[in-house]
């Protein structure tokens, strides 16, 4: 998010969903769209069988996406950065670049131009392990692409060096103008229901509603009168990974965790433990008595999205009506009924009806928000930004104009990944999602069908390690990081290249988050979730 | 584009070159009945429903699903001749199809019951063998009653043209025909990724979502439509619900995702109803957790953060709001920590 919105202004998805099927190339970088958004994955494979849309897929894994594309590049963890400035230069020495788009809408290409010239298709295969000529063939492809469309997920952000990734993307996207009209643009495919929504609202320590600095004393001002308090604080608050720190520091005394499970979903859990346990105070609101809830001193008890009504905003910016469908369960509570009466405990009255009248205030403080009322939202969802009542919502952005005016180009090196494999640790850990389970796995598992087709965690190895190691395919092994160590059973498969290994996330039983390194992107504050160097053992 | 001008029961229709006559007379706002179309499928003209009659054909009548509008046609959508045709259509189906509706899961929306009713269909006045196959029951989800399948091989497009999937294809020719997977192994050992698209498009009960069996007719069901509470694409989707549970899942085609969606989406819902909820607030005393009331719970919280905030100031509280909960309640959590609390450390898992 912060890479995008330093190059477009905007860290959002550009372009909507179905506007996939209008690509001509489809660059998909990090993102196992078929098991993470398998709904998405149908307009993919839909613009290839139907308009012959090109595939070009960077991936590790050898995912389904990847067994469709066309060309499929395979770097080894934690060398995007030196893949996407290679796809660049290939691009500019083969002439492919939009010259007008760059003159006319974007700035800093020549920085961008130098910053690229040593990655010839040579060095970033020397980097990458991707060949030289594959490199070449992908660049031309989507050099060429009337309309490029580029899809990535956390396969480019969760590393130390992840807005780096997001910004080099972004060059690519503006060198070749594909950016501003349909069928185009950079995507970020949001992972969770609402984490569009979660940032849209300011659940971030640097901004209020709409992406509005706290750090403006005139946004402070509005959202001041607006809320009746004589002031608001300045000072830009924590990200999520130095909260946890501050905890374990002293620094933190309490912490308010609603519907998270950084047990889980943190990296290095044991670490994390050992952090809210210092804690004075701990409260969680949670829909289950998750493995962070356990560790609570009050635990208070939310409801699901079934039993609430309100919006809920995906990734293509589409705000869309959550509506009750059945009845609280036993003295559960929507969140927002437990927010107002805290804080009227804490002496501030928040009287709102309900939902809809809290999109009211949110509508008048956010511009982007600005045209949303439930009312609308009956007729189906609107796309953000909809400035007033009667603008139809917007399907892409940066028509015509960037949202920060011109699109900046930032030029980028690649860095290595924090940790490496070595002879303590000789394999690449890269995590991620399955199909069949989601995120910390509190809903998920407890779908008993779900639980008969994945009923548990599998540590993905590929057959000639699984041979060296004298290891079959169903074996429990032990996989030991600098961090900690889980004993998960064995998938032996090539969808990981020799010399690398998977774990999802989903399963508390083999945590994959026991083993992963809690270094961040020093930017978007991310843990590089996606290159640690672990060991295998056989018991 | 070219335009072509035609009449369809009467009423002159003029649409781009290429249109099909069924959508010609959608246009027209008139409906043909159809089994085997699908908008975002391919045409595979199989089960014959949307024959139509046009002047001058004297050969036959032409499916109106594959036959493209042309100049000057004029069309009989609903004429004698073609109730009847339509007629021998559904008795040949039902000569070949358990006449089970009393306990059949698609009782209420299924297209071939109420197409028989439309037109009259009792039992057919075809008699003979009728097939015989084993329910294919292995995938939790999805459950697969061939004798009931009409082969119009929508599920077997979905699979393939949207899912991108390909778990099942047709084997065997004639009366022998039949929907299967590789080998004929059921869906539990396929590549089937239990999207049930399948179920979405069959237009009769030989697919159907195995955890909504005998727990609501279509018909008796509220339908509340939401948008799924899973991943970041926000499909949109109908729960439907009956005596307060949620008991299935109705897909919306009008919808962004339109109409698809995943295992998760469809099947995903149980957890609502986990014996494993939390019901009632907790307060953790030596250790141990115990039931406590709402004023109990929120007075502590309160009390606490209070003294947290009164002894350390507001910045050593922190927040972490959640990518799960709702726009409105993001809202409320950040309004709380920067008004009330009086700090900007709040901040959720889009990191993660």
């Amino acid at each position: 998010m912060a890479g995008l919105a330093t190059a477009f202004g905007s860290g959002a998805m550009t372009n909507s969903i179905e506007e996939i099927e209008k690509a001509n190339v489809i660059l998909a970088v990090g993102t196992n769209t078929t098991e993470a958004h398998p709904v998405i994955a149908t307009r993919v494979h839909k613009a290839k069988t139907r308009n012959g849309a090109k595939l070009i897929v960077i991936d590790p894994r050898k995912t389904e996406m990847a067994a469709r594309a066309d060309i499929w590049l395979r770097p080894y963890p934690g060398t995007n950065v030196a893949v996407f400035n290679g796809l660049l230069h290939v691009i500019i020495a083969e002439g492919l670049t939009d010259d007008e788009f760059i003159a006319r809408r974007t700035e800093n290409f020549a920085a961008v131009k130098e910053a690229v010239a040593p990655y010839t298709p040579e060095e970033v295969e020397r980097i990458s392990g991707v060949p030289a000529a594959d490199l070449v063939a992908a660049a031309r492809l989507y050099g060429q692409a009337e309309r490029g469309s580029i899809l990535y997920t956390m396969g480019v952000t969760q590393h130390t060096t992840g807005t780096e990734g997001v910004l080099a993307v972004a060059n690519l996207a503006l060198a070749t103008g594909n950016l501003g009209k349909e069928g185009t643009g950079v995507n970020p495919l949001r992972g969770q229901n609402n984490v569009q929504g979660a940032c849209d609202m300011g659940a971030l320590p640097n901004f209020f509603t709409g992406y509005q600095k706290v750090t403006d004393s005139a946004v402070r001002e509005k959202f001041a009168r607006a809320w009746g308090v004589p002031e608001l604080p300045g000072k830009e608050g924590l990200k999520i990974g130095e909260i946890i720190e501050g905890a374990g520091a002293g620094k933190v005394r309490a912490l308010y965790i609603m519907g998270e499970n950084p047990m889980l979903s943190d990296p290095d859990i044991t670490h994390v433990e050992a952090c809210l346990k210092n804690l004075d105070f701990l409260v969680v609101q949670d829909i289950f008595l998750t493995e962070t809830a356990q560790l609570a001193d009050v635990v208070l008890p939310a409801v699901s999205f079934a039993e609430k009504e309100g919006t809920f905003t995906n990734t293509e910016r589409r705000i869309s009506r959550v509506r009750r469908a059945v009845r609280p369960r036993g003295r559960a509570k929507p969140d927002w009924e437990i927010i107002s009466a805290l804080a009227a405990r804490m002496g501030y009255e928040m009287n709102y009806e309900g939902p809809e009248d809290i999109m009211a205030e949110i509508a008048a403080l956010t511009p982007s928000y600005a045209g949303i009322t439930y009312p609308r939202l009956e007729k189906g969802g609107l796309q953000w930004p909809c400035p007033d009542k009667e603008h139809p919502g917007t399907k892409y952005l940066h028509k015509g104009k960037f949202a920060r005016g011109l699109g900046l180009f930032n030029p980028v090196v690649y860095k290595p990944s924090a940790e490496l494999p070595d002879e303590e640790y000789p394999f690449y850990l890269t995590t991620g999602r399955i199909l069949y389970h989601y995120h910390t796995g509190t809903m998920s598992r407890r779908v008993e069908g779900l639980n008969a087709i994945a009923p548990c965690g599998l540590l993905e190895i590929n057959p000639s390690d699984a041979c060296q190691l004298d290891i079959k395919d169903g074996d429990v092994v032990r996989v030991v990081s600098r961090r900690g160590s889980i004993m998960p059973q064995v998938e032996i498969t090539d969808r990981v290249a020799p010399g690398v290994v998977f774990l999802n996330f989903h399963y508390k039983e083999v945590a994959a988050n026991t083993l992963t390194n809690a270094v961040y992107d020093p930017i978007s504050g991310i843990p590089e979730y996606k290159v640690s160097a672990v060991r295998v053992e056989r018991r | 584009m070219k335009t072509v001008n035609l009449t369809i029961d009467g009423r002159p229709v003029s649409v781009p070159q290429g249109t099909s006559i069924l959508e010609a007379a959608r246009q027209a706002g008139i409906a043909i009945p159809t089994l085997c179309h699908e908008n975002d499928l391919s045409i595979a003209g199989a089960c014959r429903m949307c024959i139509v009659e046009v002047e001058g054909n004297k050969k036959n009548l032409p499916a109106a699903c594959a036959q493209p509008a042309m100049e000057g046609m004029v069309v009989h959508t609903n004429s004698p001749k073609v109730r009847e045709a339509r007629k021998v259509i559904l008795e040949l189906m039902v000569a070949n199809h358990p006449l089970d509706c009393l306990t059949c899961e698609a009782n209420g929306k299924c297209k071939l019951q109420q197409y028989c009713y439309e037109y009259g269909v009792k039992e057919s006045s075809f008699t003979g063998e009728k097939r015989r196959f084993t329910v294919d029951d292995g995938n939790p989800f999805i459950e697969r009653d061939l004798e009931k399948c009409i082969l119009c091989g929508k599920c077997v497009r979905v699979c393939h043209e949207v899912q991108g999937v390909g778990a099942i294809d047709y084997t065997g020719r004639g009366f022998d025909t039949k929907v299967t997977t590789f080998m004929d192994k059921g869906l539990a050992e396929s590549p089937c990724v239990s999207c049930g698209q399948c179920i979405y498009m069959c237009p009769v009960g030989a697919l159907t979502a195995k955890p909504s069996k005998g727990k609501g007719r279509d018909y008796e069901v509220e339908k509340v439509v939401t948008t799924c509470g899973y991943c970041g694409v926000g499909c949109q989707l109908a729960l439907n619900v009956k005596d307060d549970r949620i008991v299935g899942v109705t897909n919306l085609p009008d919808s962004h995702n339109q109409g698809y969606l995943c295992v998760k989406g469809r099947f995903g819902y149980d957890f609502v109803d986990s014996p494993d909820r939390l019901i009632s607030p907790l307060i953790k005393e030596n250790g141990e957790f115990r039931e406590a009331s709402w004023e109990e719970a929120l007075d502590l919280v309160a009390q606490k953060l209070g003294e947290v905030k009164a002894q350390y100031g507001p910045d050593a509280i922190a927040g972490l709001s959640s990518a799960r909960v709702t726009n409105e309640e993001n809202y409320l959590f950040q309004k709380f920590f920067r008004a009330v609390v009086g700090t900007n450390n709040v901040d959720h898992c889009a990191r993660l």
